[in-house]
């Protein structure tokens, strides 16, 4: 049968694109996380949404599971396929398919990295950049976008997920749609004002179809950026200091920073503030606003702007930061998780007070990042802990930490961003009754024989 | 016990300390005052206002201290130059801990400390250097800079470990990178009859004798430079005149301008942690432009933490910041 | 060396250049698996190491089709990033000392023992003009020509041209009757024995002759030489001996109007830093417009010819990185692609060919270049 299935998809993506080999089966059984393998069946590549209608009918028939992965940067294991089945790597749909500069839309196919779109855009249109979150430059657009991911425009224009102005889907049934203006006109530029079907897609981690082409908002790029550090005691006061900031509406980006080490950060936490401009005299005006805004914390000596050496400046104006993905080699060990937490953020004091406790509790090190949504409409609060892989101890210590921070999450009254199907049934069993049936009609409706990412949202009534 | 000496100030007719200020308008009759109100231990408005430029140490030509007067008022009155995250973090930044032990990487005299400036390492390599051992750490650091921040106290409680550590391993005679540790190891330690037992040794002593022995290999610069002198450069100038003879040596014009030797500004990097912005701008715009106008062509430092404040304006205005030690590198280069 | 493999935390830096612009992994280029990336050949040769995985026939290719460019050491951001191709290397040593090596890295090597050349061949198959050159016997320079230089077409080819800019600077030179491999290759097989053997012939060897200085044709036996030969002799790749040898005006080139594309070889740039020397070169031919392909100097794109696979040849295929670097060639409308390494010449002209390029683009070496407007 297996045999069967492997010919099958050798017909559709060609022999190279198909793998049943143990080697292949076991680096996509894992991802960099710490949840448990499971072993697929086959990777597949396909090139062309064809062929990823003809993998998916194909599924539907023989009842195979189909887990859709990006770079598998999730941490959350996502892409694990937990029932086997068939992982689709998406990253040979990798052309960037139209640029529109006055629309300030792109439209890229699902495998098209982070790093390769900012490269295009830079080269092609220096004056247009999209919101680029801190991952690796590996990650994929589309995946993170699927999750709701954030990017250094967020505190502008809110998550990743909002900035969507066009999908082109391959149903679980193997019906390809396009949804939002590219389903009637030549034109990505929009979703709405058509019902809004493109919920239907975002943040379901592939159990309701995949995501083939994305349409996507581009934003002005200006020629400057800098960035300051303001440093607080009083998480409280972190809390107004945000509010007084996002009312400025002069930063790009704001972020947070709070750990252990080293230890100049100890006992205090930072705000990275973000401004942009075309010009030096325009950068200034920003920055005297954003210092007159939290002029009352200063001359209480609540706050201040921290002096930034240059290589520490030139390390949180890199364009994704690598320093957080360096947050992996801390112990040595090659290895972090991190509970996201989007929270409201006068909640960051609880979720500061939490994330202190439970490393403390579990004798482990964290760190902390964050990063304001929209005008201080809630925020991303990472709840991070890393760990040595070859060291069963730290891994104990960091899987604990990290399902506490999950429940700590949900306690104080905030969802788990990206959440592993552990997390999620954390999260279905906490919910609405009436949403969680209604996520379980959709998922019966889209996905009868059940086959996409099985194991996650999987609502038991 | 800081030893200051109010009978000095009492025949003291200009009050230099004060008057000479450049980021207070203070007149003798207002200087007269505000002084005894220091002497007296009261408030002032001396203490909330001054930048911490350490300059009065300088201007006083009666051999007092009215900067670390002042530091110690600060201290006792709980007033903060800077906000109290700022001061904590400073304070963090060199708390010396267990898993800390000093590294002396097997070093033998001569001997060089860097202190906090591991980045510098790489820096102090080649002829110049040759024979040179150096030293690395938090165990090393002078402590000097919680003058900023009114945390006089300390440098007081940390230092006898630090000159502890530096005995300990038999050193007789230390070179220091940053004029901050020398000035510790000098003024300050004089100023509180702190004892060293080790004789500290000026980088610009050391540059300029060095360059003395390699004297045939040096081909003059032959360049027109404004050099930034650095708050603690103020605590003893008298170590000054080895940088003019640098300056001469590898054939470079200390340009005249108007903030340069006793009237020369700071760089503003800790004014702008005192968070006053608009202060900062001005200062570092008036002593850039005076660069300009006497036609610099490099701005030299010696303070690590002034090149990391001052080098992105001076760079903005087509002038080419350098570290000291890295412009007598260049005049013993063999390359253009 | 201790393998720290866990360290590894598979994000991917490394399968990029410093701009992001497209993959340069070449094995990860080609296949497209994870497996195949940086990343997934470390979690791979740990899965081995742990015991979680048996020796396999696939594992063999992904852990030999690494080609040793260190595009990864350049760009992966963790502190440990210099010692990935060691790592690499190592595993490649322990699958050797068990004999698990795939067959044609075997052979490879036996072959190397057996002949002095990776293909087997008979010394009557070295090139014909090699029984007219001067032995060495104490002149200024020994031109070490190594095995694609005695044996391979193009190697030959670019030998020659350099030989011929030689005497005519009048440079007194000589080569050696019958060279020890240089051994790169087995270096980066991970055969470390035979690779201390081949050392330690070629030092006795020149020692023996009252060799000072030593030019070589191809950067992999430079990179190997400075290895172990550096501290007694001086080693120069040919390039910068031309070099030099412009300089001082030892050679006057006249004109070459054309547009010419640098393709940098791996062993000179990213091992060895060296990026300038051959652009200065290019640039000393009045005439001749240099233009730069989107991945350049550090981040030069790999022909894929390293660490053996330029007789293995694990990466063919429609999107060989020698098939994919001559249509970047391509883009920038060269009509020349000049190339300083001997593999990368064979490699690069062969992809020409596949992707039906000839009359489009040329391949030429540098000294081929040169030679051309040598007055």
């Amino acid at each position: 049968m297996k045999e069967e299935i492997y010919k099958a998809l050798i017909e559709i993506v060609g022999e190279e694109f198909v793998s049943n080999k143990k080697e292949e089966l076991y680096i996509y059984s894992r991802d960099s996380g710490l949840s448990d393998p499971s072993f697929p069946d086959f990777v597949v590549m396909p090139k062309t949404v064809e062929e990823v209608q003809k993998i998916v009918q194909l599924a539907n028939r023989e009842k195979i599971p189909v887990v859709p992965a990006g770079a598998s940067l999730t941490l959350s294991g996502l892409t694990i396929p937990h029932k086997r089945g068939i992982v689709l790597d998406m990253r040979r749909m990798d052309r960037i398919l139209e640029l529109n500069r006055r629309g300030r839309y792109v439209v890229i196919e699902a495998g098209v990295t982070q790093g390769k779109l900012q490269s295009f855009l830079e080269k092609n249109c220096p004056d247009l950049c999209h919101s680029l979150p801190e991952a690796p430059p590996s990650a994929t657009v589309v995946g993170n976008i699927l999750i709701h991911g954030q990017g250094n425009l967020t505190q502008s224009y809110g998550f990743n997920s909002s900035m969507v102005t066009g999908l082109e889907v391959v149903l679980p049934t193997g019906q390809i749609c396009r949804i939002g203006s590219c389903s009637l006109s030549p034109y990505w530029f929009s979703i709405e004002p058509l019902p809004y079907l493109a919920g239907l897609f975002l943040g379901w981690f592939g159990t309701t179809g995949i995501v083939t082409k994305l349409g996507l908002k581009l934003f002005p790029k200006k020629k400057l950026r800098d960035v300051e550090l303001f440093v607080l005691e009083d998480p409280n006061l972190l809390v107004e200091a945000i509010y007084r900031i996002t009312h400025t509406e002069m930063a790009e980006d704001v972020t947070t920073i709070a750990q252990p080490y080293p230890l100049m950060y100890r006992g205090t936490i930072m705000i990275g503030i973000y401004i942009t401009g075309d010009t030096e005299e325009e950068l200034e005006f920003k920055r005297r606003i954003i210092w007159e805004s939290l002029s009352e914390l200063i001359k209480a000596k609540e706050g201040g702007f921290m002096a930034l050496m240059p290589e520490m400046k030139k390390g949180l104006l890199e364009k994704p930061m690598s320093g957080l993905t360096r947050t992996a080699d801390i112990l040595k060990g090659g290895g972090f998780v991190y509970c996201g937490a989007i929270i409201p953020v006068e909640k960051f004091p609880d979720a500061l007070r939490k994330l202190v406790e439970i490393a403390e509790k579990n004798d482990t090190t964290y760190a902390h990042s964050g990063r304001v949504i929209g005008r201080g409409h809630c925020m991303m609060f990472a709840f991070a802990f890393p760990f040595n892989r070859n060291d069963s101890e730290s891994i104990k210590k960091a899987k604990k930490a990290l399902r506490e921070s999950y429940a700590a999450t949900l306690e104080i009254g905030g969802v788990p961003w990206k959440p592993g199907v552990e997390e999620q049934d954390m999260i279905l069993e906490k919910m609405d009754r009436g949403t969680v049936e209604l996520m379980g009609r959709i998922r019966g409706l889209l996905d009868p024989n059940g086959i996409m990412n099985p194991g996650n949202w999987e609502v038991r009534l | 016990m800081l030893q200051f000496n109010k009978s000095l100030c009492e025949n003291c007719y200009t009050y230099d300390c004060l008057t000479k200020c450049q980021y207070m308008e203070i007149d003798v009759e207002t200087a007269s005052e505000e002084i005894k109100r220091l002497i007296n231990g009261e408030d002032s408005f001396v203490l909330h206002n001054c930048v911490t430029c350490y300059a009065c140490e300088e201007y006083c030509k009666k051999g007092n201290h009215p900067f670390y007067l002042i530091t110690d008022l600060q201290e006792k009155k709980g007033i903060l130059p800077a906000p109290k995250p700022i001061v904590k973090q400073w304070i963090n930044l060199a708390i010396p801990t267990k898993k800390d032990i000093p590294h002396f990487y097997g070093a033998e005299e001569p001997v060089i400390s860097l202190c906090l400036f591991p980045e510098y390492v790489k820096t102090l390599q080649g002829k110049l250097f040759e024979g040179l051992s150096l030293v690395v750490g938090r165990y090393f650091f002078c402590q000097l800079v919680y003058l900023h921040f009114g945390k006089p106290s300390l440098i007081r409680e940390r230092l006898p470990k630090i000159i502890e550590n530096i005995a300990n391993h038999g050193f007789k005679e230390v070179i220091f990178f940053h004029d901050e540790c020398y000035s510790t190891f000098t003024s300050y330690a004089n100023a509180y009859g702190i004892d060293v037992p080790f004789r500290p040794i000026h980088f610009f002593e050391y540059l300029y004798n060095r360059l003395k022995e390699l004297k045939g290999e040096i081909r003059p610069l032959n360049v027109k430079i404004a050099y930034q002198r650095n708050c603690s450069t103020r605590l003893t100038p008298e170590k000054e005149h080895y940088l003019d003879k640098i300056f001469d040596l590898i054939g470079v014009e200390r340009v005249e301008r108007k903030y340069d030797r006793e009237n020369a500004l700071c760089c503003g990097g800790i004014i702008r942690a005192l968070q006053k912005y608009d202060l900062f701008v001005d200062v570092q715009k008036r002593n850039v432009e005076d660069m300009i106008k006497a036609k610099a062509e490099y701005c030299v430092f010696n303070c690590p933490a002034c090149y990391s404040s001052l080098s992105e304006r001076v760079t903005k205005a087509g002038i080419k910041p350098i570290m000291l030690h890295e412009l007598c590198k260049l005049a013993l280069s063999k390359e253009g | 060396m201790m393998l720290e493999l866990h360290r590894c935390f598979r994000c991917g830096w490394c399968k990029y250049p410093s701009g992001f612009e497209d993959y340069n992994c070449p094995s990860y280029a080609r296949f497209r698996f994870e497996s195949y990336s940086p990343g997934g050949r470390l979690w791979l040769m740990r899965g081995w190491l742990n015991g979680e995985l048996d020796w396999s026939d696939r594992l063999s290719q992904i852990i030999f089709s690494c080609v040793a460019c260190k595009n990864c050491v350049e760009n992966c951001r963790m502190d440990f990033r210099e010692e990935i191709l060691d790592w690499i290397i190592s595993a490649r040593s322990k699958a050797v000392e068990r004999g698990l090596v795939p067959p044609k890295v075997r052979d490879f090597l036996e072959n190397l023992m057996k002949y002095g050349n990776p293909w087997g061949l008979p010394k009557s198959k070295q090139a014909s003009w090699l029984g007219e050159m001067e032995r060495f016997s104490g002149q200024d320079f020994l031109v070490y020509l190594g095995c694609e230089c005695r044996y391979e077409e193009r190697g030959t080819e670019m030998a020659w041209n350099v030989i011929e800019i030689l005497k005519k600077a009048g440079i007194s030179f000589g080569v050696l009757d019958d060279e020890s491999c240089d051994g790169n290759e087995v270096l980066m097989l991970g055969e470390r024995g035979l690779f201390e053997e081949l050392a330690s012939k070629n030092l006795q060897k020149f020692r023996e002759l009252g060799v000072k200085r030593i030019v070589t044709i191809s950067p992999h036996a430079y990179n190997a030489m400075k290895k172990y030969a550096g501290i007694k002799f001086e080693i120069m790749h040919f390039t910068q001996l031309l070099l030099d040898l412009i300089r001082k005006g030892k050679l006057s080139l006249s004109k070459l109007d054309s547009t010419v594309t640098y393709h940098d070889p791996c062993f000179l740039g990213r091992h060895n830093r060296i990026y300038e020397d051959p652009r200065k070169i290019l640039r000393a031919v009045s005439g001749l417009k240099l233009v730069e392909m989107r991945m350049n100097r550090e981040n030069a794109f790999c022909c894929g010819g390293g660490s053996g696979n330029f007789v293995f040849d694990f990466l063919s295929g429609s999107d060989s990185p020698a098939r994919l670097r001559i249509r970047e060639a391509l883009d920038t409308n060269a009509e020349i692609l000049a190339v300083a390494c001997p593999i990368c010449k064979a490699m690069l002209e062969d992809a020409t060919k596949t992707e039906g390029l000839e009359g489009k683009i040329e391949v030429r070496d540098i000294a081929e270049i040169v030679l051309s407007s040598a007055k």
